[in-house]
């Protein structure tokens, strides 16, 4: 029982009461902000990136780990009680949350929510402990070979798994990966695509890009439309779920769970497809399914449960391999490159303390959103009737203020407007933003490790098809990239065998 | 982040292909299509996902596909160009343009493909009336940011509120003022006077 030591020392860490402190602040402003509807957790994250600046690495991502589960809830409530999906992985929750809330079981809806977010969370905290060190050590042995090969393959997937057009998918993750290179090079310290600008020597900041593309944008993105219909429902009483209902979702939550954990360690979107997966089986699995959509507490408490055991699961393959596997990982990525820490195989051995006060922290998060989200349950529906003509230029302004405050330059600050412009026009012209996030963020590691491999091999890139793990990683990738057109080609021949019958059905009625 | 996006692949929650179709195009032959403004609040989970779908804003024409493939293409070129003049190296012993030049190449390809692959694409969303809300508040941002230095950021932020809530979300003149002066106060004293940050101000 070696291994836990550090897990215990991890504890440590987290207790400390300065840690406690800023991680329940961290869940506070997250729901804060999370609740506003078309506010997801990749735009709280990116908003309130600045909050974290002045603070200890460990403290910072502690933080950081509970403003992630504060907008996680934050998002559930919105479905729950407005019927508006605070972000995609919280949608199914919408269907029979919604309609709990409308036969008066909002409390008992959000209630069951939190508790199957603690228990999937839970669940896969302790998953991740044991997991983690394993693919870590696994890990240790990768070269710039597999560190290419993985970056590429992790970008792709998040490319391809999301929801718009793939292509215009991968033209903003190739955009994200241009982003990157400009300022010096690393090899030869020349200049690139500076444009003579002194400011742009040092390249490009993930956070105002962050702050820019996630927050501004969406909330230019928000101004258009389309929240105009929100009315908050006039009472949540009755927080506590009753035996029963605990009784009925308990199989929900366990099989939410464990398909949330798997779910999750998949780059891509892990949350959403957990959430729907979840739901999708929940209904499958009931005795009568015709119950789901008019208000089954199981569509409520498995897809909850499923989307936080996922979104805490796809923290190993950052917190292992240093690769996001969606736009959200990738936030945490470059909050903890700002932090001085990079995540990967090394970070176990190399910094335990912070390794498992990180992980730990989870735990604390998880309960402190247990904790909070019953009792505050009433201060939030109170938020929710503000109306978002009042919340869209209180968010603007912290948003413009905060980028300040990083660097104390107005430079930054005009970068969040420009990305904020790039990242409204994106989600008009249907292009994802997370994979630009995810792309850039991985932009430097991509080039290096290439670069190193080139090296490496005398400028053979065949070489990469020399290494076995750096070979079936690339086979994978050529698969996911050729998928799409082998799916439309079978498409289209399946098309055509109907359409033929068809033909053949015509010519003999005629 | 936003339902109608994230609508099509949940209805029903079983086949997502057969989810797409019908909730991409199929929004007629749905019960619920008929129903804006009536029952709203009693809905299947197919028929929520064909109101987002209908809520949506009206999808682009094929101008939009061609004009954001030709802003891409033109970026790569661009790139292509600039990395050329930074010098490409070989692969053994690159030069700094070489990595850029092997991405633009990369994003010019994608932009050719979906110049012609995405003609028939319908994901671009069209700028109606609406549009007119984020291109003003777009103008205030933008204004903010040429002002603070000069200005302080008081002022600036006190004019935004103003005509975010007043013109942008048609908040009455009295709750506008009002709820303007205490935000701007309310900054004031966390950025100002509690943080104690450089933040350029008037007072």
């Amino acid at each position: 029982m070696d291994f836990l030591n550090p897990v215990i020392n991890g504890f440590a860490v987290v207790l400390e009461p300065m840690n406690l402190l800023y991680c329940l602040i961290g869940v506070v402003i997250g729901m804060l902000i999370g609740v506003l509807p078309g506010l997801g957790p990749a735009a709280t994250i990116a908003i309130l990136l600045p909050l974290t600046y002045n603070v200890e690495p460990v403290t910072a991502i502690i933080m950081l780990a509970g403003i992630f589960y504060g907008a996680q809830y934050g998002g559930t409530i919105t479905s729950v009680l407005l019927r508006l999906p605070g972000e995609a992985s919280s949608v199914v929750t919408v269907f029979d949350g919604y309609q709990m809330a409308k036969q008066g079981r909002a409390g008992t809806a959000l209630g069951l929510a939190s508790i199957g977010s603690f228990i999937g969370g839970t669940a896969s905290i302790i998953g991740l402990t044991f997991l983690a060190p394993i693919v870590a050590s696994f890990a240790l042995d990768f070269g710039p070979a597999e560190y290419t090969a993985l970056a590429l393959l992790g970008i792709l997937l998040v490319a391809t798994i999301s929801s718009g057009s793939k292509t215009k998918a991968l033209i903003a993750a190739a955009l994200g990966l241009l982003l990157a290179t400009v300022g010096r090079d690393i090899f030869t310290g020349e200049n690139r695509f500076t444009f003579g600008s002194l400011e742009l020597a040092d390249g490009i900041d993930f956070v105002p890009i962050a702050m820019g593309i996630f927050g501004l944008g969406e909330i230019m993105y928000n101004l258009e439309e389309r929240h105009r219909a929100a009315k908050a429902p006039s009472a949540v009483a009755n927080v506590r779920p009753s035996r029963r209902d605990l009784k009925q979702a308990s199989g929900a939550i366990g099989r939410g769970s464990v398909l949330g954990f798997f779910l999750g360690i998949l780059p891509g979107g892990g949350a959403t497809i957990a959430s729907m997966a979840s739901y999708a089986m929940e209904k499958k699995r009931a005795k009568q399914p015709e119950r789901f959509g008019k208000g089954a507490p199981e569509g409520v408490a498995g897809p909850e449960t499923a989307n936080n055991a996922a979104a805490t699961s796809s923290f190993i393959p950052l917190l292992t391999l240093g690769i996001p596997a969606n736009a959200t990982m990738a936030l945490m990525f470059g909050a903890l490159l700002i932090q001085g820490v990079t995540p990967g195989p090394q970070l176990v051995e190399q910094d335990p303390g912070l390794f498992w006060g990180v992980v730990n922290s989870m735990y604390i998060g998880n309960i402190l959103l247990l904790i909070m989200s019953l009792p505050l349950v009433g201060i939030f529906v109170k938020i929710l009737r503000v109306r978002a003509a009042i919340l869209a230029p209180i968010t603007a302004l912290i948003t413009l203020l905060g980028a300040y405050t990083i660097n104390n330059s107005m430079f930054d600050v005009t970068l969040v407007v420009v990305f904020g412009i790039v990242g409204y026009l994106m989600k008009k012209f249907g292009f994802e933003p997370g994979p630009l996030v995810l792309a850039f963020v991985l932009g430097s590691l991509l080039e290096s490790s290439l670069r190193r491999a080139l090296l490496v091999f005398g400028g053979d890139p065949l070489g990469f098809f020399g290494r076995p793990i750096s070979a079936t990683l690339l086979i994978v990738f050529v698969l996911v990239a050729a998928l799409p057109g082998i799916r439309s080609a079978l498409a289209k021949r399946k098309a055509i065998v109907p359409a033929g019958t068809a033909a053949t059905e015509i010519k003999e009625k005629v | 982040m936003i339902p109608v996006q994230a609508a099509f692949p949940v209805s029903g929650g079983g086949n997502s292909s057969n989810a797409v179709s019908s909730a991409g195009n199929g929004t007629n032959d749905l019960p619920g299509s008929d129903l804006s403004g009536t029952e709203v609040d009693d809905l299947t989970p197919e028929q929520l996902a064909a109101q987002w779908e209908e809520e949506k804003p009206p999808a682009a024409g094929a101008l939009a596909n061609v004009g954001s493939s030709l802003v891409v293409i033109g970026v790569g070129i661009g790139a292509v160009v600039l990395s050329i003049a930074m010098g490409l190296g070989t692969p053994s012993a690159p030069q700094p343009g070489l990595w850029p030049f092997m991405i633009s190449c990369v994003m010019v390809a994608l932009g050719l493909f979906q110049l012609i692959m995405g003609r028939h694409n319908r994901d671009a969303e069209k700028f109606t009336r609406m549009s007119a809300a984020p291109l003003t508040g777009l103008v205030t941002l933008a204004a903010m940011v040429a002002l603070m230095p000069i200005a302080g950021f008081e002022l600036p932020a006190l004019v935004l509120c103003i005509i975010w809530m007043r013109f942008l979300g048609g908040e009455t003149w009295r709750s506008t003022l009002l709820v303007s002066a205490v935000v701007v106060a309310a900054f004031y004293g966390i950025f100002v006077m509690a943080l104690n940050t450089s933040i350029p101000h008037l007072f």
